[in-house]
Order: C-alpha cells, then sequence, then structure tokens
C-alpha cells in the first residue's frame, strides 16, 4: 500500500471523508447505547436536546466551553510548533492557583484594576509552568510529551498540598478548598439576566487575537516554519529555540486563563476538581479544529456540547456518561485518517 | 563461456508500463539481458531509470508488461520474489542500518523470520570467502556507521552476493567514489561477470558507460530511444541520444580574478558525529572565480558549508570576509554580508514542503522591511516579490499561492536559487547544485552561476560530481577528512591525480612539506 | 527503623519487586514497540483496559490464566488500532496514540459502569497467590525478596529473558530492530516493513495490557479508577532509562521502583511524618523527569523511531 499526494482535489474528496468519520462516530456511539439497552436514537436524541435544546442547555455549553477553548487554542499553539504540551491541564492549575493566591484579598483593588492583573498573573503562571519543561527539551533534547504528562500530575499533588496547607479556607469546614475570591476578582457577567460570564468573551478575543498572531505576525509565521520544518528554518537564520520559547510562554499562558476563567467566572475558589480534564480534552478540541485558532471555538462548542448532552442523557436514561468520551476519542482517531485521505490516495502496490 | 550460453537471457523486461498520477515514468519499455553480460542504462535525471529497475526489484508494479528472469515470470510488487530469483539491487541510496554490524546487515532478511537462531559463525565465514573472490575487503564486525562510504557501497554489493545473485543492478554507484574507488568496483564487476553473473549498471556518465559496459540502452522521458553495442558508438552519440539534441554546456570563458572576498586561515570546527569537522583549513574565495571543493561524500564539506554559511564558527582559526574579522556569526549575519546559500538538499533544508512558493521564498528576508514591519507581515508584497522571482527564473508552477511539494525538483531549485540571487550577492555557496536535476535543469543552474561569476561574485561550488567541479572551477581544493588542498589552477590536474588527494594521500606530503 | 534497617529488609525488596512487575511488563512491551520504530502513546490506556478485562474475565469465572490471556488479547485489539492508523497510514504518533489512550480508558469506564451498574465498593477477586519457589526462597534476603512472588511475577522475569534472546539472536529479532534503524533496509531485504511495525506493536501492546493486569490479578484484587495512575507514562521514560535494551529496562523498573517502596516506608519514620505527604507520591514523577534528563544524550535511540515508511516516496 502506497500513498500517493493528490494535487487537486475534488469537492467530493475534500468533503466525504470528514463526513463519513463523524457518521461512523455515530454509528459506534448508537452500538453502545444499545449495548447499554437504551435506544439509540432516543440517546443520540437527548445528547442533541440536551446540548442545544433550551435557553439553559445552549447556556450550559457555552459555559463549558469557556474552558475548552483555552486549553484548545493552548493544544493548538504549541502543536503547531510541534510542541507537543500535554500538560495545559497542570498550566490549567497554575492559572487557577494564582488567581487564587492574589485575589482573595491580597490585593485590595477595584475589578478595573485587578480582573487585568489577575488575567497577567495567570498568564505568566502558566508560562512558567510549559517554560521547564521546554528549557528541558532546548537545552537537554528531553522530549516534552513526557514532561509535560508527568508534570501534571506533580503539580496536582502541589495544589492539593497547598489547598490541604497555606491556602486552606478556615471556614471551609475542614475541607481542601481555598478561600473564596473577593467581588472584585469575579469576572462579570456577559448580559444581565444570562447566565454566561466574561471567560467566554475572553476566550472569543483570544481565538481573534492567536489568528492574527499566527496569520498577520512574524512569529507566527516563524511558529510555522519551525513547526513544519525545523532543519529548513534554522537553516534560513529564524532562532528556533527563540521560537519554542516563545510559543510555550503563550501556549502556557493560554492554558492557564483557562484556570483562570473557571475560578473567577465559575467557582469562585479553588478545589481540587476544578477540571475534570480540560487540558486533556483540549487536545482533542486542538485536533478537531486542525490546529486552525477559528475553528477551535467550533470544536470547543461540539466538544462542550456533546459532554453537556450526555450529561443530561445519562440522567434521563442512565447510559454512562463515558460514552461522550468514546464518541470523541472515536472521533479524534477517524477525523485524522479522514484528513489524511482528503489530501492523499491510497494505491495498491 | 560458450556461444549458447552466452546468448542465453537472463532478464527479459516486455512493454514495462508506470504512470505516477500525471507522469509517465515508463513507457512501454522493453530490454533483454544475456548471460555475462553488462548492460549500462543510461538517461538524465528523471529519465525513468531508477523506476524502471524498482519495477524489476519489486518496489513498485508496472501498469502493465511483464518481467522474466531465467525465463520464468517474475511476480510483480514482491522484492522478495525477485531477490529469490536471483535479482540483487545496490541502491543509488544505501539501504543500510547504520547501528548495525556488517554482518547484520547482511543477515537480515536471509532467513526465513520463524526460524529461532541466527548462526553468526557461519555467516561471517561466508561473508569472508565472497569478500575474498570478489575483492570486496570489509570487516564483518564493524558498525556501519563507522565505514566509509566506499566501503558501505561493498557492504551493499556483498549483501546481492550472499544471495546468490546471479543479476546485479547497480544504481549510479560511482557518484560517491574517487576515481580509484571506481577502477576497484570495476575490478569487482569484472570478475563477477567471470563467475557467470550478469549486470545492468545505471549511469549518466559517459566515460563510464564506455568503459565498463558491453551494450547501452538509452531512456529519455519514460522511452527506449536507442539501443547499440558499446564498441560501435562513442560519448558524443551517446549524449546526443540522451538528451535528443546537442548538449549545449555553458560555455566557460577565462576569467580574471579579483581580491579575496572570504577567506579562511587555518580554521577547524569540531566533528559531529560521524561527520569530521576542519581541520586547518585555509582557502580564499576570490570575486569573479569559481572555487571548486572535490571529495567523497562525507569527509567534510558538510563542516565548511555549515561554516560558511552561518551555522557554525571556528573553534580556531580565522574567517574573513573582505579582510576583516567577525565579530558575530549567523545564518543572518552571512546572508547580510552578502552571502547566497544553496543548501544541499532542497526537501530537508532548502524548503517546507507544506509551505507556499511565497512562504518559502521569503524564509531569509520576511523577518525585515519590505516583507514585515515590526513584526507585521505584509503578504501583498512578498507575494508580489515571488511572482517577480517565477517570471525571472523560469519557474514551473500554477502560482506563488501553490505548496511547493506539488513543484518538481529542478522548479524547486530554480525557486531557491531566485531567492539568494535576487539580493545580487557577492559570494554563492552553491552545495550539490544540481544533484537529481534533469539536464535542462542543469544548465540552467550551470548558466546562473556561470553568469554570477561574470558579474564578479566569488563562487564556491561543492560537488560529488569530478565532472562538474573540473568543467566549471577556475581553481578546485580537495578536501579529505576536514583537511583542505592547497589550491590547483584549472587544468593543472588529472582526475586521477585528483583522485589521489581524494583518497587522503598528498596530505602527508602537504603536512611533511608544510613542517619542513 | 531507620534508613539501614528498611534497605535491609527482605520485605523491603519484596514490596519493590512487586511494584516493579507491572512495569516491567509494561516498559518491555514499549520497547518492542520503539525499538521498531513506534512510539506507542496509547500504553496508559491499553494498562486501564488490561486490567480491567483480566480481572472482569475472572469475575465473570474463568480461570487467573485464562484472565491474563483475555487481557493480553484486549492490549493486542488496541494495538491493532494504533498500528493501522501509525503504520501504513503514517498518521502522527503522537496524536493516535493519546487518542487510543482516551479511547481505552473510556471504553473501559463504560464497560465497567454496565458490568457493575449499582456497586459502591469496588468487588473483589481471588486474585494470585505467591508461590514460594522451593530451596531458592530460603536464601537470605534474596530468597523471600525474589523467590517467594507471585506467579505473573516470575512471568514478568522470564518474558525480560525471553525479549532479550529474540532480540538478539533470532532473525526476527534482527528484523524488528532494523525496522527501527532504518526501514529502507528492511524492505531492500524482501521483509515487509509495515507487517514488522504493526507485529511489534501489536505484541508490545499484549505485554502493556498484561502489565495493568498485573495490578488486579495480582498486586491488588479489585479494580478501581485511577488505577494506574500515571504508570503508562513512567514507563515511557523507564524505556529511555534503559537505552532500550531489556535488561537496562528491568534494572530501571526495579530501581524506580525501590525508590517507591522507600517512600512509603519513610512516611511512617518521625522524619516522613513532618512532611506532606503530597511530596512523597510526587517522587515517582520526579525522579522519571531526572532519568529522562540523565538520558539525554540519545545516542542509543533507535535511528527511525518516529518516521514513518512511506514505500518509494519520490
Amino acid at each position: 500500500m502506497r500513498l500517493e499526494p493528490i494535487a487537486n482535489p475534488s469537492l467530493a474528496r475534500t468533503i466525504l471523508p470528514p463526513v463519513i468519520a463523524i457518521a461512523t462516530t455515530v454509528v459506534v456511539a448508537s452500538l453502545l447505547a444499545m449495548l447499554a439497552g437504551a435506544n439509540p436514537f432516543a440517546v443520540l436524541g437527548l445528547i442533541l436536546k440536551g446540548a442545544f435544546g433550551s435557553k439553559f442547555a445552549v447556556l450550559e455549553t457555552l459555559n463549558r466551553a469557556t474552558p475548552l477553548i483555552f486549553t484548545g487554542l493552548s493544544v493548538a499553539v504549541a502543536f503547531r510548533a510541534r510542541l507537543w504540551n500535554i500538560g495545559a491541564e497542570a498550566q490549567l492549575y497554575a492559572g487557577a492557583l494564582i488567581t487564587v493566591v492574589l485575589g482573595t484579598g491580597a490585593l485590595p483593588w477595584g475589578a478595573g484594576a485587578l480582573l487585568p492583573t489577575l488575567v497577567l498573573a495567570a498568564m505568566l503562571a502558566g508560562a512558567v509552568v510549559l517554560l521547564v519543561p521546554a528549557l528541558l527539551k532546548v537545552r537537554f533534547g528531553v522530549d516534552e510529551v513526557v514532561t509535560t504528562l508527568l508534570f501534571n500530575f506533580i503539580f496536582l499533588l502541589f495544589v492539593s498540598m497547598l489547598l490541604e496547607g497555606p491556602l486552606k479556607d478556615p471556614m471551609g469546614m475542614g475541607w481542601p478548598k481555598s478561600e473564596r475570591l473577593i467581588a472584585e476578582a469575579r469576572l462579570p457577567r456577559m448580559m444581565e439576566g444570562l447566565r454566561l460570564h466574561w471567560g467566554f468573551g475572553l476566550a472569543i478575543i483570544s481565538a481573534a487575537l492567536v489568528w492574527v498572531i499566527q496569520r498577520r505576525t512574524t512569529l507566527g509565521y516563524e511558529m510555522r516554519a519551525v513547526g513544519l520544518n525545523r532543519d529548513a528554518a534554522r537553516f534560513a537564520g529564524i532562532a528556533v529555540n527563540g521560537v519554542l520559547i516563545r510559543t510555550a510562554l503563550l501556549s502556557g499562558g493560554l492554558a492557564a486563563l483557562a484556570g483562570f476563567s473557571e475560578v473567577a467566572g465559575v467557582k469562585g475558589s479553588l478545589t481540587l476538581d476544578l477540571s475534570p480534564g480540560f487540558g486533556y480534552t483540549g487536545i482533542i478540541v486542538a485536533m478537531l479544529a486542525l490546529l486552525n485558532p477559528l475553528a477551535v471555538v467550533a470544536a470547543a462548542l461540539f466538544v462542550a456540547g456533546i459532554f453537556v448532552g450526555a450529561d443530561s442523557m445519562s440522567r434521563a436514561v442512565g447510559v454512562p456518561t463515558y460514552l461522550a468520551d468514546i464518541m470523541l476519542a472515536t472521533a479524534l482517531l477517524l477525523m485524522v485518517l479522514a484528513i489524511l485521505l482528503t489530501r492523499f490516495r491510497v494505491v495498491r502496490e | 563461456m560458450t556461444g549458447a550460453e552466452a546468448a542465453q537471457v537472463v532478464l527479459r523486461l516486455d512493454r514495462i508500463t508506470k504512470t505516477f498520477g500525471k507522469l509517465v515514468a515508463n513507457d512501454a519499455v522493453s530490454l533483454s539481458l544475456h548471460r555475462g553480460e553488462v548492460i549500462a542504462l543510461l538517461g538524465e535525471n528523471g529519465a525513468g531509470k531508477t523506476t524502471l529497475m524498482n519495477i524489476l526489484f519489486g518496489q513498485y508494479t508496472a501498469d502493465s508488461g511483464a518481467v522474466e528472469v531465467f525465463g520464468k515470470a517474475l511476480p510483480p510488487g514482491n522484492p522478495r520474489a525477485a531477490l529469490d530469483a536471483g535479482v540483487g539491487m545496490v541502491h543509488q541510496h544505501f539501504t543500510l542500518a547504520d547501528n548495525m554490524t556488517v554482518l547484520e546487515n547482511v543477515a537480515l532478511g536471509t532467513v526465513p523470520l520463524w526460524q529461532p537462531r541466527l548462526d553468526p559463525a557461519a555467516v561471517r565465514a561466508r561473508i569472508t570467502k565472497l569478500a575474498d573472490d570478489f575483492r570486496l575487503a570489509v570487516d564483518p564486525e564493524a558498525r556501519v556507521g563507522t565505514l566509509t562510504v566506499g566501503e558501505r557501497q561493498r557492504v551493499e554489493i556483498l549483501k546481492a552476493l550472499y544471495r546468490e545473485a546471479k543479476i546485479l543492478i547497480l544504481d549510479e554507484p560511482t557518484a560517491v567514489l574517487t576515481p580509484q574507488e571506481t577502477d576497484d568496483l570495476f575490478a569487482t564487476l569484472r570478475k563477477a561477470v567471470a563467475l557467470g553473473l550478469s549486470i545492468v549498471f545505471i549511469s549518466h556518465k559517459l566515460h563510464e558507460v564506455m568503459d565498463i559496459s558491453d551494450r547501452v540502452v538509452i531512456l529519455r522521458h519514460g522511452r527506449l530511444v536507442a539501443e547499440m553495442a558499446t564498441r560501435d558508438t562513442d560519448r558524443h552519440a551517446l549524449a546526443a541520444a540522451m538528451v535528443g539534441a546537442e548538449v549545449n554546456a555553458p560555455k566557460v570563458s577565462p576569467a580574471t580574478p579579483g581580491a579575496a572576498l572570504l577567506q579562511l586561515r587555518d580554521v577547524s570546527t569540531p566533528d559531529q558525529g560521524n561527520a569530521p569537522g576542519l581541520k586547518r583549513a585555509t582557502l580564499d574565495l576570490r570575486a569573479g572565480q569559481i572555487t571548486g571543493l572535490a571529495g567523497v561524500s562525507g569527509n567534510g564539506q558538510a563542516a565548511l558549508a555549515d561554516l560558511i554559511g552561518g551555522l557554525t564558527a571556528p573553534d580556531a582559526g580565522q574567517l574573513d570576509l573582505d579582510g576583516v574579522g567577525l565579530a558575530q556569526w549567523s545564518p543572518r549575519i552571512a546572508v547580510q554580508s552578502g552571502i547566497a546559500r544553496i543548501p544541499e538538499d532542497r526537501h530537508k533544508t532548502g524548503t517546507i514542503a507544506d509551505f507556499t512558493l511565497t512562504e518559502n521564498a521569503i524564509l531569509e528576508s520576511y523577518h525585515k522591511p519590505p516583507m514585515s514591519r515590526r513584526g507585521w507581515m505584509n503578504w501583498a508584497r512578498a507575494e508580489a516579490a515571488t511572482q517577480e522571482i517565477i517570471e525571472r527564473y523560469d519557474v514551473r508552477c500554477p502560482g506563488p499561492e501553490t505548496r511547493i511539494r506539488l513543484l518538481s525538483g529542478g522548479n524547486m531549485q530554480k525557486l531557491i536559487l531566485g531567492r539568494v540571487l535576487e539580493a545580487a550577492p557577492r559570494i554563492i555557496l552553491a552545495n550539490q547544485p544540481v544533484r537529481g536535476l534533469d539536464i535542462g535543469a542543469v544548465n540552467y543552474v550551470h548558466s546562473q552561476l556561470l553568469a554570477a561569476r561574470a558579474r564578479g561574485a566569488a563562487v564556491l561550488l561543492i560537488s560529488e560530481d569530478l565532472d562538474e567541479i573540473m568543467a566549471l572551477s577556475d581553481v578546485i581544493h580537495v578536501i579529505s577528512e576536514g583537511r583542505l588542498s592547497p589550491e590547483f589552477a584549472r587544468g593543472s590536474m588529472t582526475p586521477a591525480e585528483l583522485g589521489v588527494w581524494m583518497a587522503g594521500h598528498g596530505f602527508e606530503r602537504d603536512e611533511v612539506a608544510h613542517a619542513s | 527503623m531507620d534508613m539501614l534497617d528498611i534497605l535491609l529488609s527482605a520485605s523491603f525488596w519484596a514490596a519493590a519487586i512487586r511494584i516493579a512487575s507491572p512495569l516491567i511488563f509494561a516498559t518491555l512491551g514499549e520497547l518492542i514497540c520503539e525499538r521498531a520504530g513506534v512510539l506507542n502513546l496509547g500504553i496508559e490506556g491499553i494498562m486501564v483496559a488490561g486490567a480491567f478485562a483480566g480481572w472482569m474475565a475472572v469475575y465473570s469465572g474463568t480461570g487467573l490464566w485464562t484472565g491474563v490471556m483475555v487481557a493480553m488479547v484486549v492490549g493486542m485489539a488496541f494495538g491493532l488500532i494504533h498500528s493501522v492508523l501509525t503504520v501504513p497510514f503514517g498518521l502522527s504518533q503522537h496524536v493516535v496514540g493519546l487518542g487510543v489512550t482516551l479511547l481505552a480508558t473510556s471504553s473501559t469506564y463504560y464497560a465497567y459502569r454496565l458490568a457493575l451498574p449499582e456497586v459502591t465498593s469496588p468487588p473483589k477477586i481471588t486474585a494470585f497467590q505467591p508461590f514460594e519457589i522451593p530451596v531458592l526462597s530460603d536464601i537470605p534476603l534474596i530468597g523471600p525478596a525474589l523467590f517467594a512472588q507471585t506467579p505473573m511475577t516470575y512471568l514478568a522475569f522470564v518474558l525480560v529473558a525471553v525479549v532479550s534472546v529474540v532480540l538478539y539472536r533470532t532473525p526476527l529479532g534482527l528484523a524488528l530492530r532494523a525496522a527501527g534503524e532504518n526501514p529502507a533496509a528492511v524492505a531492500a531485504q524482501g521483509l515487509s516493513v509495515t507487517g514488522i511495525r504493526m507485529g511489534a506493536v501489536i505484541v508490545g501492546s499484549g505485554f502493556m495490557a498484561m502489565g495493568g493486569a498485573f495490578l488486579t490479578m495480582s498486586a491488588f484484587d479489585s479494580f478501581f479508577f485511577e488505577m494506574v495512575n500515571g504508570r503508562g507514562w513512567i514507563c515511557i521514560a523507564l524505556v529511555v532509562f534503559g537505552a532500550w535494551k531489556p535488561g537496562k529496562a528491568l534494572l530501571g523498573a526495579v530501581l524506580f521502583a525501590a525508590f517507591d517502596a522507600l517512600q512509603i516506608r519513610v512516611q511512617q519514620t518521625p522524619l516522613g511524618a513532618d512532611i506532606p505527604y503530597q511530596i512523597f507520591l510526587m517522587t515517582p514523577y520526579v525522579l522519571s523527569i531526572l532519568a529522562l534528563i540523565v538520558m539525554s544524550r540519545r545516542a542509543e535511540v533507535p535511528g527511525a523511531l518516529m518516521v514513518p515508511f512511506n514505500k518509494g516516496e519520490r
């Protein structure tokens, strides 16, 4: 079997494989639903309804999509430069941590000064967390996949240690929980009466900014060059290590904003269950979006919808919520294959 | 060999046709090989020689046509069947695992995978016997990564002989050899023929074809255009048949060299794994002159190219531009100082395959005006500049927004040329600039280099092809294990004499002479 | 108990060997994949799947060794998914690996919830019991440590020897190593790179699943979520630490497990009581990163690791 590049793919060839990938995912989900003894159409219908079927559902989906946009952007930025940032989870918690450290009264400022400060501090914290594996890669050639992964475990334990120690809320009845943020540190609602906080707005703005950086700035050009062919970039004079470091700073900062957004917009304090794996899900979002920052928003909405819908469906008919994860993993694997098939044809040899 | 034996057809290719997308690589090619015969398969780059042999060897399947080995049909697309039938191939790019020993490389695949044991002693004994019979000195326990290019080729040949190949195919085997190593190879081939093997020898080097072959088969644009006995022809006829017209190599008129624009004085750089660094190299690149660097691949050419290209700095010694030493050195500073670099491998370091032509064209200039201003890209300007390059350098492509991976090698090289020549550089570093290109592109690149020379640029031409070096250079240095020979003026050395230096001899006399 | 007492006690080393066992299986599995040129990031998920599959088989009534086989087959199935996407199609080994980990983990949790919907605490099976090898287990210190383990641990050690022999003395091992060094060399000798690489990933994934099964059928006797807890990622570091050689990988696994066993015991000392337990839990992961830094001179990396082989690429 051999793969041959296609010079001018037809419209059918560009549309068909991804459509078949999605369709197959739906079929797999249906089979699994039947295995659980439920009616597949009912299951899929409930997922859709739970995701977008009411004002409440849509808001829930948008809220759930917010941290996914941030982590999705973080991973997309990093992967474009072939910097395999699997540590978005740790970077997220870094952002949440710094939000709580500074936002529970240490800085007695008004919201106008406090919120931007928290944003910057969170980005800095996330950048620093990714900087360590990035430097290890650049200086010692240590593969960043494993180091960023292991860092997730290390950092979570670190946060746990702080939450049971210095950051523990004295009024928390013994639970490992931080103090609550002061009112000025909370992200306001985007519109009166809507249960949607400004974290979502910030996420959309971030997506737009990342898009501008990638398409219109020299940094974006350098990141793409380094990601596609490091040797050619180096030969041409691009400072590859510097680009990787700058990419790491941006990527880490974006993931940290997810943590900031969840704490300041939703929870109001930090607990260990702040993130049900947003950092890892961000990888799926980024891949489904083909690393395009604007598509990340759409992919995040899609993924969030599946999770929110699956939660609601599970409450209704009892099919385990892990169905959502299976669907996403299947969609991811089939989608990367589908994308390949839009650009290459399989030739029997 | 009796007349009957000699006439036996050991290999027959019958109307082989193969297309890749829209490209017709082989068009109904038929040829026969007789026992004990040496056929030269001649043609320029892209004529379809390697494709044809890959089909024979089973790495591709022909669209139509058949292959017969010793009278029996060969199942297509099955390298195993080809090997079992007695076909052995010595590839142009060696198929060896550097981290494994010679013995392991030769034994690979020769015992069925389900068998539990590999008998190293038996393998070793057989290798030693074959090495003696065919005059291929090699150490079975050596790690392939430590061998020279010539030694690696011997391992490739041994692999085929170990599998009892009766038909030996060699794909451009002399591209990386010194003249003496070429003589040794031909001695081995003659020995093989005497022992009953038949040979297909792929080459584009006419004097070698005349030397070793009994018959010549010429391919052009995928079609077999001529077939003749070697004794009935000569180099000019072959060249004409290869290209289909009179070959018009650019004429090299004598030149008057100017000042030294770039100078190396006793420069040394560190080794990089198996690739040697420079060892006290001294070199002058003069304006209006082409300096050729001859040498077997892997002898320090990369170190010199990386140095002049700005990727490394000297550990010891001096690198001067216009007589002035350099405080800092980097690829960008090199470009800024007027050095144009044509990299050795256009796929690996010269271009980014999935970038558009525009994005590739600005790789060295994107960071300053007019391509960008304070971090902000000006794509309109970039595209316009690329369009100019496309027109001026005859880059055949659908447009500047095409992905460069869709272009042919020759057009990619033209874009690279345009990218570096547009800045009117004073020094040009051309590293294997015509490797893998068809004759039209080769002549184009050479004429561009000669035009630059006429304009007063200093050109450093690094090439494994001694013919190219001797045709174009005003002065020649030989590089061996990182050491540079003294300068030889055009016409003062024969290929054999240069070959002596390429093999590393001559440097000792030189060092002794310097010491005394 | 002070440090020296701990290090000289047989029970410490017995614990170290026991902790090392799942790591040995999984590290061997990853080593086989990487030696052939494929990075398998599905290891974490495959261990989870193996842990559940083996346990579930026994819970449903099969024998223990049948359970191990079931786990192995499940692992091989995920290995098949991984290798189809990464070998003939040449898709990104990073992305496919992470996708397989997610798929394996989520299908496992889904299956668990379907099979045991109403349990609050995980049900138990009768796991492998320690089997004392006569005579050998009476040797002081080494005896109880090495020769009073469960049968699966013995299997792990045997597999290290088997993989070593196959890799270095058989034609198959030669072909596998060559596929990881230069697949073009393999193809030129008439062998199928695709077949060899896919075979390696499938077999390696089977080993990984057995490593997971050890957790539920030998170390413990029930399956619970978050049980693998990053061991798969640690094994990837251990492959690098062991320079892709089975013997060294075994040593690395035991060394690592010894540190892990040590931190558990130190926690109980007076000194240990003052340090937050999270620091102790961090040590395995920190050690893995240090191991990677130490081995960062990568002269022994298989030459074609993570490079897909495109037959006749023009």
